[in-house]
């Protein structure tokens, strides 16, 4: 605005918006329907922030199905793929049989912890930069702003009667929300599936009925999350802000209006002195850019989600006005008690908390890594059959039966051999056939092999349970799996 | 009615209610709330409409997409049945060897075996062939009509002194209810069982009792079981020569036995099964442990 305004520019009307926080807890009943939100374009360190975070997360969402890696011949060349019907999951160099689902385990607990420290460091940073919630919602804003206009042109357009113009801004916008809806969902099956394969079949309609199941609720979920329901998901659905209390501590960072500087608030005239009043000029920037619908102002709040655009809109503000940034800034409750007893501002990242989900993030990082680093691609897993416990032959000799399931995870079948130690005079065999020594078998590639053999053991052995121990081994490459097993043998008749 | 008054504190109308001087706030529920309710009602609404519902005097209201969860599991088992056809025909035709060469089969029919097994024979051979007394151990490799495959699945197929006309059929007289023998024989025969049987390292014979139940035993005995016990697989006279017995392997039991001749009754399965799931059932007892191969069947004498 410039200088010949009429109104009293000495006020610095210029710099103020007429905004209310729709969402503060005054105006917010609970049996009141929801009132839209209009957030200003906010510019600054924390929106950049914002963009690369959206960039770098939607492209991570977007492309990583279509990323190749080749396995060998017959198996997918897939990056990273989900696969149901074979029972494995792929990750690069990574596969993983269900059995595994341990490294899954590892991997959420790791997810969580890092959470609780990103919390207990910087507050809410998940929700006001990662979580797909707020990037969508963003993505749709940012929509919204582009078609429609920044907040006053929309808020405009909302008072106006319905219109052709009005009618186009709207379709248009619907249309590239649901466009973006149904790329999300279709980016979504695309972890579980071939994404070629899978990308062609939607269209030309030979998809199986969940894949456009799954993409028809995503479409619409998006679409219903992030377009119409946004800050309402924050507020009443997510769990995560009501765990948050338990994460944060006074000395969290998290973003905070600082009420010692700032108040008291009220309208500035330019060329006015400050002293006896605080640094606030009531301009009201800071909640026109939340896309919460809150004042920061009013402290604390289970609705913010700590995405720091106030920041930026104050420090713009402050800027203008020629007073020190950072009025709403990343600060912490213990600070702003400290300056209230004229002790000045500290930060204390490492505290007993933080140290120990770093502690506990990096054991469980490194104990991933030795199973993942540490894992055998052959094994020998054996079940003993427990009904009937032995079998009395008719030469007085016990026999004992065992399921056999021979793993292999590699590529290549593998020819196996196993064998039967610790039991005086045991024999292995199969079904019907009297040899002794070593069974032999194939065990296919990538897949288990079973098989049921048994356990004799000559006449005259003792009542009881006896160990023994099966070896398998590799008969081209050498490498070995065992397994601990057990023989039973009764009293005699 | 009292009346309702506005609450300083919360600034919300009060019910108007007053019990020992607590009144109660009327917050209004939640627009949410509210919307879930009311969606929920008109949810069952549409529900009672489209599926069986309401119960009727005789009967109840069907509902216009007539849906009803016993027609779909029986389709649905019509279907399994179906799909799994053409592995039982497969099955039918397939030899032991045959069967074991090709693992999908073999695990089918070990599968559709056990399963089978379980719901008809486990009641009587106990679960996995572990018997009982009078009901042989099917686990071990002791057979009374034969344990190759084809032996195993005729077995199965016309039971053993069942109403079949192919029925397998032995009978053991009752050599002391009918009177055959005194009962003074009865025992000496009865030592001279233990001492060719391995029984004989638990039960220790007595010498002079079991050298005249040999004399007895030659001509009552040896007709069916064999000169030395080893039994006739061909007439389903079980071998004596080992430690495995139907009726116990105690003293009074084998005695028990020589007095009453007793035998089972297995029912004859053919009228049940088809031939895919007579063959399933076979195979799964051929693999319990004890079937034999179906060329040179093992030799039955065991080691001295
Ligand atoms: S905190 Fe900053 S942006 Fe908000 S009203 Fe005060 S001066 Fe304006
Ligand atoms: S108050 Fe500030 S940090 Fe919190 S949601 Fe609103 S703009 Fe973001």
């Amino acid at each position: 605005m410039s200088k010949t305004t009429l109104i009293d520019t000495t006020r610095r009307d210029d710099l103020s918006i007429d905004a209310s926080a729709v969402n503060s807890k005054e105006a917010r009943a609970l049996y009141k329907k929801r009132s839209p939100i209009h957030p200003k374009l906010a510019h600054g360190t924390f929106r950049n922030l914002k963009w690369a975070a959206m960039v770098v997360l939607l492209a991570i969402y977007y492309v990583t199905p279509w990323l190749r890696w080749d396995r060998g011949d017959g198996r997918p060349d897939q990056a990273v793929l989900i696969d149901f019907e074979g029972r494995r999951f792929y990750f690069f160099f990574i596969e993983l049989w269900p059995q595994e689902v341990y490294f899954f385990a590892g991997l959420m607990i790791l997810a969580a912890f890092g959470i609780f420290l990103s919390s207990a460091l910087f507050g809410r940073v998940w929700c006001g930069y990662a979580c797909p919630q707020t990037v969508w919602t963003d993505l749709y804003i940012h929509v919204e702003r582009w078609i429609e206009g920044d907040r006053n042109e929309r808020m405009r357009l909302e008072k106006t009667p319905m219109s052709a113009s009005k009618a186009g801004k709207k379709l248009a916008k619907h249309t590239l929300w649901l466009l973006i809806a149904a790329a999300t969902g279709g980016a979504w099956v695309f972890y579980f599936g071939d994404a070629p394969t899978l990308f062609s079949n939607i269209f030309t309609g030979q998809a199986g009925t969940p894949v456009y199941l799954f993409v028809g609720l995503l479409t619409f979920t998006t679409y219903i999350l992030a377009g119409s329901m946004r800050e309402q998901v924050c507020t009443y659905m997510c769990p995560w802000p009501r765990i948050q209390a338990a994460m944060i501590d006074k000395d969290a960072l998290s973003v905070t209006y600082r009420v010692d500087r700032g108040e008291p608030r009220g309208p500035h005239k330019r060329g006015e002195s400050w002293e006896g009043r605080g640094d606030c000029i009531d301009c009201r920037q800071c909640v026109a850019v939340c896309p919460q619908g809150i004042d920061i102002r009013d402290g604390d709040q289970l609705e913010c989600i700590n995405c720091a655009l106030c920041v930026d809109a104050c420090d713009e503000v402050m800027h203008k006005v020629g007073r020190p940034m950072g009025l709403i800034a990343y600060d912490s409750y213990a600070n702003l008690e400290r300056r209230k007893l004229g002790r000045g501002t500290s930060y204390r990242l490492l505290r007993p908390r933080t140290i120990l989900y770093g502690t506990l993030m990096a054991a469980i990082a490194v104990l991933l890594a030795y199973g993942l680093a540490t894992r055998s691609s052959f094994e020998l897993n054996v079940i003993r059959d427990r009904s009937p416990p032995y079998v009395r032959l008719a030469d007085g000799s016990v026999r004992n039966d065992y399921v056999f399931k021979v793993i292999n995870m590699s590529a290549l079948e593998r020819r196996v051999s196993i064998e039967v130690s610790g039991l005086q005079g045991a024999r292995l065999h199969a079904t019907g056939i009297a040899g002794s020594g070593p069974v032999v078998t194939e065990a296919r590639a990538d897949g288990v092999t079973t098989l049921r053999l048994h356990v004799t053991v000559p006449p005259g052995i003792e009542a009881g349970t006896h160990a023994l121990r099966f070896t398998a081994r590799d008969l081209s490459l050498g490498d070995e799996t065992g397994s601990a097993s057990a023989f039973l043998a009764g009293a005699n008749p | 009615m009292a009346n309702s008054e506005r609450d300083e504190a919360t600034g919300m109308q009060t019910t108007g209610h007053e019990w020992d001087g607590l009144r109660e706030l009327d917050t209004p529920l939640p627009r949410w709330w509210l919307i879930v309710f009311y969606t929920s009602i008109v949810a069952a609404v549409i529900y009672w409409v489209l599926m069986p519902a309401w119960p009727l005097m005789n009967g109840y209201t069907r509902g216009v997409l007539n849906w009803s969860d016993r027609r779909n599991v029986a389709a649905e088992v019509q279907a399994l049945q179906s799909a799994r056809a053409p592995m039982f025909a497969r099955l039918a035709e397939a030899s032991a060897e045959g069967i074991a060469a090709d693992p999908e089969l073999q695990q089918f029919a070990i599968a559709a075996g056990q399963s089978a097994f379980g719901d008809n024979c486990a009641t009587c051979h106990g679960a996995g062939g572990g018997g009982a007394p009078g009901f042989p151990v099917l686990a071990d490799n002791v057979w009374i009509w034969g344990g190759t495959l084809a032996d195993i699945e005729q077995t199965i197929r016309v039971g053993v002194r069942s109403s079949h006309p192919e029925a397998r059929f032995s009978q053991m007289p009752a050599f002391g209810r009918d009177g055959l023998l005194s009962p003074r024989q009865i025992g000496d025969t009865t030592e001279y069982v233990i001492s060719i049987s391995m029984a004989r390292a638990r039960l220790t014979p007595d010498r002079a009792a079991a050298a005249r139940g040999g004399v007895i035993y030659q001509e009552q005995c040896a007709s069916c079981h064999g000169g030395e016990g080893a039994g006739d697989r061909l007439i389903g006279a079980p071998s004596l020569n080992d430690d495995l017995w139907l009726y116990g392997g105690s003293r009074a039991e084998i005695r028990r036995q020589v007095e009453q001749g007793r035998g089972g009754v297995m029912p004859s399965w053919e009228a049940r099964f088809d031939a895919g799931t007579l063959r399933s059932l076979a195979y799964y007892v051929h693999e319990m442990g004890g079937g034999e191969p179906d060329a040179a069947p093992a030799p039955l004498t065991p080691p001295q």
